[in-house]
């Protein structure tokens, strides 16, 4: 596959041989590390399918809560339950690096340490049925945001993989047998030179004997 | 520091404020992508969004899925499963081997 034109010199013969090496390593190291990845990501996706299943089951349930709660209560009571919310939420990112993907973690901690503030509301004039929805709410978030950091660790480890993949192919199939085949391109031609240039030598001398017998003839 | 956003139709999400996150209720498809691109670049670090919503915005999650954050994750809406969640991480399974083997079912 010489497609392009190479110049058969011992430079570029040297300058060839480096890129093999050099390529050669890199597909090792690309085939290694394609290969982690891939280890980790199957054990990360299948604990995303659990925990997203057990969010999925937890959601519906928390909304089953929640239309029942709406069906006792009236729409406006519902709306300035929920309105002034005493909880609040906030999110640490940290980053881990796995295989030069850079993942984020997060941990999470509420304004208030009391459990009992996700409750926005008096207990009087609502429903329990809205205490049971936003108690199984609340018991499913931690779970919930595991999975978002499982689930953007999975989508990131596997564009990553994807592209290692390609980079280790391109290597594999193109790269490194385009450099083998210029550098044993350049080898024949090489050697083609010097057989030649001896083969001239050999007529040289030859011609050389000759003229040199028929000079001593001659003197004879 | 980051917040978590919910976004969705009103009923499903709006039992999320009682938790302490910030809830965006969106309805047409143009306001989804309105809000959505409005949380992308403002300071959170998990957004939550209906599949029901995801559905209209398709694309515009697709872009992001190689940022760190945000991390954008799907939920069932209260209308019930329609598995775009579970699709998502068979999704990512097909990317990263080449074909769904662990959960071709």
């Amino acid at each position: 596959m010489a497609t392009t034109q190479v110049n058969p010199t011992r430079m570029e013969l040297t300058r060839l041989k480096r890129k093999l090496v050099t390529a050669l390593k890199g597909h090792k190291l690309l085939k290694d590390k394609r290969d982690e990845l891939m280890r980790q990501f199957l054990d990360m996706v299948r604990e995303n399918m659990t925990l997203r299943q057990q969010v999925e089951e937890g959601i519906r349930a928390a909304n089953q809560n929640f239309v029942l709660a709406s069906a006792v209560m009236n729409e406006p009571a519902l709306q300035t339950a929920l309105m002034a919310p005493k909880q609040s939420v906030t999110l640490d990112i940290a980053y881990k690096n796995v295989m030069s993907v850079e993942i984020p973690q997060f941990s999470y901690h509420t304004r208030t340490s009391n459990p009992h503030d996700i409750y926005s509301y008096g207990y009087g004039f609502t429903s329990a049925d809205l205490d049971d929805a936003v108690k199984s709410l609340a018991e499913i978030f931690p779970q919930m945001l595991e999975l978002a950091e499982k689930e953007k660790a999975c989508q990131m480890m596997a564009a990553e993989i994807e592209k290692t993949r390609r980079r280790v192919n391109a290597l594999e199939h193109v790269m490194i047998p385009d450099y083998q085949e210029k550098i044993k391109y350049i080898t024949m031609k090489l050697d083609e030179n010097e057989r030649s240039t001896q083969i001239r030598l050999m007529k040289v001398k030859d011609m050389m004997i000759k003229e040199r017998i028929e000079q001593s003839r001659a003197q004879a | 520091m980051a917040n978590i956003a919910v976004i969705g139709e009103r009923d499903s999400i709006y039992g999320f404020a009682a938790l302490g996150l910030d809830t965006f209720f969106v309805q047409a498809e143009e306001e989804v992508r309105q809000c959505f691109h409005q949380l992308v670049g403002g300071g959170y670090g998990v957004i939550y969004i209906t599949e029901a919503a995801a559905s209209l915005i398709s694309e515009e999650i697709e872009k992001i899925k190689m940022q760190a954050v945000p991390a954008v994750i799907l939920i069932p809406g209260v209308w019930g499963n329609t598995g775009a969640g579970t699709a998502n991480v068979k999704k990512s399974v097909e990317q990263a081997v080449g074909s769904d083997i662990l959960f071709h079912n």
